[in-house]
C-alpha cells in the first residue's frame, strides 16, 4: 500500500528524504552540542569545587591556592612581563628538543636500517637504554654540558631519541617486501631504494612519532629544568616548592598544560596535512 | 643467434637454521628471440625460484644464467619482471608509478616519458595519469603494472602468474592484451603459471617440471595454428583440448611420483 503511494507521486518521497536527512543533521548537532555543555560544565564545575573548597576550608588553601588566586598571579605575571623569559625558555627547549630528537632518531633508525650488521650489533645495547629510566642520567649531563639549555635538551634527546629509532626503525622493516621486490627488479640501488619505497610507505609511521615525541619531550624538558634550571617553568614549580608559594606551582601548571596542549594540536594539524598529500 | 635466456646446470638450494633444502638440481634450458615460454608445474617445483634466478634477485648456488649472452649477476634493466599482485606504491600517481623503472635506471626524460603516456593510452587508462592506484579497478592496476614493466623497454620478460588475482572475464581479456602487445614489441617472455589452459593458450613453448628436486620433466611444443591465434580463441581450436589432457596427464603424473 505505502510503496504504491510513493511510487504514483514522487514528489513527497523526496521530500520525505529531505526531512529525514535534517533530522539526521539535527540530531547530531544535538548530540555534538550536548557533549561541549558537558564539558564545559565539568570543567567550571572543577574549578568552582575548588574555589569553594578553598575558601571554606575543606582543602588547605596554603598547599593548593584557589583559581581565582592562581589567575590573578598569571595575569599579573603576564602583565609585569616577568612570565615571558620563563614561558620562552621552556617552549625554547621544548621545541629544540623535539625536532632534535625526532630527526636524530628517525637519522639512527637509516643508519641501523642500512647496515643490518650495526642493527644486530647495537640491538642490546638500545634494549638496555630504552629500559633505562633516563632522569638518572641527569646529574652526568649537567657536569658534561654544564647547568643550563644544553643539559636540560640532552636530557630530553636521551628520552626521544630512542623511542624514535626504535618505532621508526619498525615500520622501516615492516614495509612489504613486494614492493621492495618490485624496484630491486628495476635494479635499483639501496639508496634508490630507500628513498623510493621505504620512507614514503614509512612516511605515516614517521610523522605519528611527532605526536609522540611532543609529549615525551615536555616531560624530558620539566624533569630537566627541576634539575638544574635557573628559569622556566620547571623551574618556577620548584622555587614556588622551595618558597611554599604554591600559587606559583599551581599557575605553571595551568600554563604548561596550555602550552602543551596548543603544541600538540599543532603537530596533530602538521600530521593531516603533510598526510593529505598521500 | 643467441638465446635471449640460457641456463646452464643452475642449481639452487634454500639454506636455513635448521636444514637446507634442494629447490632446483641441474637445470638447463634456452628461450629463443621472442619465444613465449610457459613454466608450469606442481606447486613446490621451483617455478619461481627460477624466474627470481634469472631476474638476477636470487643468485643459483652453482651453474650459469645469462641474458642476451651476458652473465646475470643481479637486477638489470634488459629484464622487466612483473609479479601476481600489481604492487603499484599507493602514495604516487599512475603515470608516476609508471615511470618508476625509468626514474630507477636514470632514463626518464622527455621521450621515455611521452612513450610511456602513449603505452598507457594503449592500455586503455587515457585520462586515468593522474589517478591514484586506489581509485582504479583490480585489472587497470594490473595493466598499469604492465606498462611500468614495459617502459623500460626489456628484451626479456619475466611474468609470475601476473593474471592468477584477476577476475575470470579480466583475466582472459589481459591476456590477450598481454600476448598481442609483446608480439607486437618481439619480446621473449618466460610465465609462470599454475593455469595450464591459459599456458598453452599464450605460449609457443610449455615446460612442465616436477619437484624434489626441480628439475624438467617434459617439453611441449605448441602446434603453430594455436601459436598465432590470439589466447581467447585458441582455446576452442581443435587440438587445444588434446594438448591440454597431455599436459595435465603427465602433471599428475609428475605429482604421484614426487609427493
Amino acid at each position: 500500500m505505502k510503496s504504491d503511494e510513493v511510487n504514483e507521486n514522487p514528489a513527497p518521497r523526496e521530500l520525505w528524504l529531505q526531512q529525514k536527512h535534517l533530522d539526521y543533521k539535527k540530531k547530531k548537532r544535538h548530540w555534538r552540542s550536548r557533549v561541549m555543555a558537558v564539558r564545559g560544565s565539568l570543567l567550571i564545575l572543577f574549578f568552582l569545587v575548588w574555589e569553594a573548597g578553598a575558601r571554606l576550608g575543606w582543602i588547605d588553601e596554603l598547599l593548593f591556592s584557589y583559581p581565582t588566586k592562581v589567575f590573578r598571579q598569571i595575569w599579573e605575571d603576564m602583565a609585569s612581563g616577568s612570565l615571558w623569559p620563563h614561558l620562552g625558555m621552556t617552549v625554547g627547549e621544548t621545541v629544540v628538543g623535539f625536532v632534535l630528537g625526532t630527526l636524530l632518531g628517525t637519522l639512527l633508525a637509516v643508519i641501523i636500517w642500512w647496515s643490518p650488521f650495526l642493527s644486530a650489533v647495537l640491538d642490546p645495547y638500545m634494549v638496555v637504554f630504552n629500559s633505562m629510566p633516563k632522569v638518572a642520567l641527569g646529574p652526568i649531563f649537567i657536569v658534561m654540558f654544564g647547568a643550563g639549555f644544553t643539559a636540560i635538551v640532552v636530557t630530553t634527546l636521551s628520552i626521544t631519541v630512542i623511542i624514535t629509532t626504535l618505532v621508526v626503525y619498525n615500520s622501516f622493516c615492516s614495509v612489504d617486501p613486494n614492493l621492495v621486490k618490485v624496484v630491486r627488479s628495476f635494479g635499483a640501488s639501496r639508496v634508490q631504494e630507500f628513498f623510493k619505497v621505504i620512507l614514503p610507505a614509512s612516511f605515516p609511521t614517521v610523522v605519528s612519532t611527532l605526536k609522540v615525541n611532543v609529549g615525551m619531550s615536555w616531560v624530558g624538558v620539566i624533569v630537566g629544568e627541576f634539575l638544574v634550571a635557573k628559569s622556566g617553568l620547571g623551574y618556577l614549580i620548584i622555587y614556588g616548592f622551595q618558597v611554599f608559594n604554591f600559587t606559583l606551582v599551581m599557575s605553571s601548571l595551568l600554563i604548561i598544560a596550555a602550552v602543551a596542549t596548543a603544541m600538540y594540536q599543532l603537530v596533530v594539524y602538521v600530521e593531516k596535512l603533510l598526510l593529505s598529500r598521500i | 643467434m643467441l638465446p635471449v635466456v640460457q641456463l646452464k646446470g643452475v642449481t639452487h638450494a634454500y639454506l636455513g637454521d635448521r636444514e637446507a633444502s634442494l629447490a632446483i638440481e641441474d637445470l638447463n634450458l634456452n628461450v629463443e628471440k621472442g619465444e613465449f615460454v610457459s613454466l608450469v608445474g606442481p606447486s613446490g617445483c621451483g617455478k619461481t625460484t627460477l624466474l627470481s634466478i634469472i631476474a638476477g634477485l636470487l643468485q643459483p648456488s652453482r651453474g650459469e644464467v645469462s641474458v642476451c649472452g651476458r652473465l646475470i649477476q643481479g637486477p638489470s634493466p634488459e629484464v622487466g619482471y612483473m609479479l601476481q599482485q600489481d604492487y603499484l606504491f599507493p602514495w604516487r600517481t599512475i603515470l608516476d608509478n609508471a615511470l618508476l623503472g625509468l626514474e630507477l635506471t636514470g632514463n626518464l626524460n622527455a621521450a621515455s616519458r611521452s612513450k610511456t603516456l602513449e603505452l598507457l593510452a594503449d592500455m586503455g587508462l587515457a585520462g586515468k595519469e593522474q589517478a591514484y592506484p586506489a581509485q582504479l579497478s583490480g585489472g587497470m592496476r594490473q595493466r598499469v603494472a604492465l606498462v611500468r614493466t614495459l617502459a623500460t623497454d626489456p628484451g626479456l620478460l619475466l611474468l609470475d602468474e601476473p593474471f592468477s588475482a584477476l577476475d575470470y572475464q579480466i583475466k582472459l581479456q589481459l591476456e590477450d592484451l598481454v600476448s598481442e602487445t609483446l608480439r607486437r614489441r618481439g619480446t621473449t617472455a618466460v610465465l609462470v603459471t599454475h593455469d595450464l589452459s591459459e599456458a598453452i593458450a599464450v605460449s609457443s613453448r610449455v615446460i612442465l617440471l616436477q619437484r624434489n628436486p626441480g628439475r624438467i620433466r617434459r617439453i611441449f611444443e605448441v602446434p603453430e595454428d594455436i601459436r598465432s591465434t590470439p589466447p581467447l580463441y585458441a582455446r576452442d581450436l581443435p587440438g587445444f583440448a588434446e594438448l591440454f589432457h597431455e599436459v595435465w596427464k603427465e602433471m599428475e603424473l609428475a605429482g604421484r611420483e614426487s609427493p
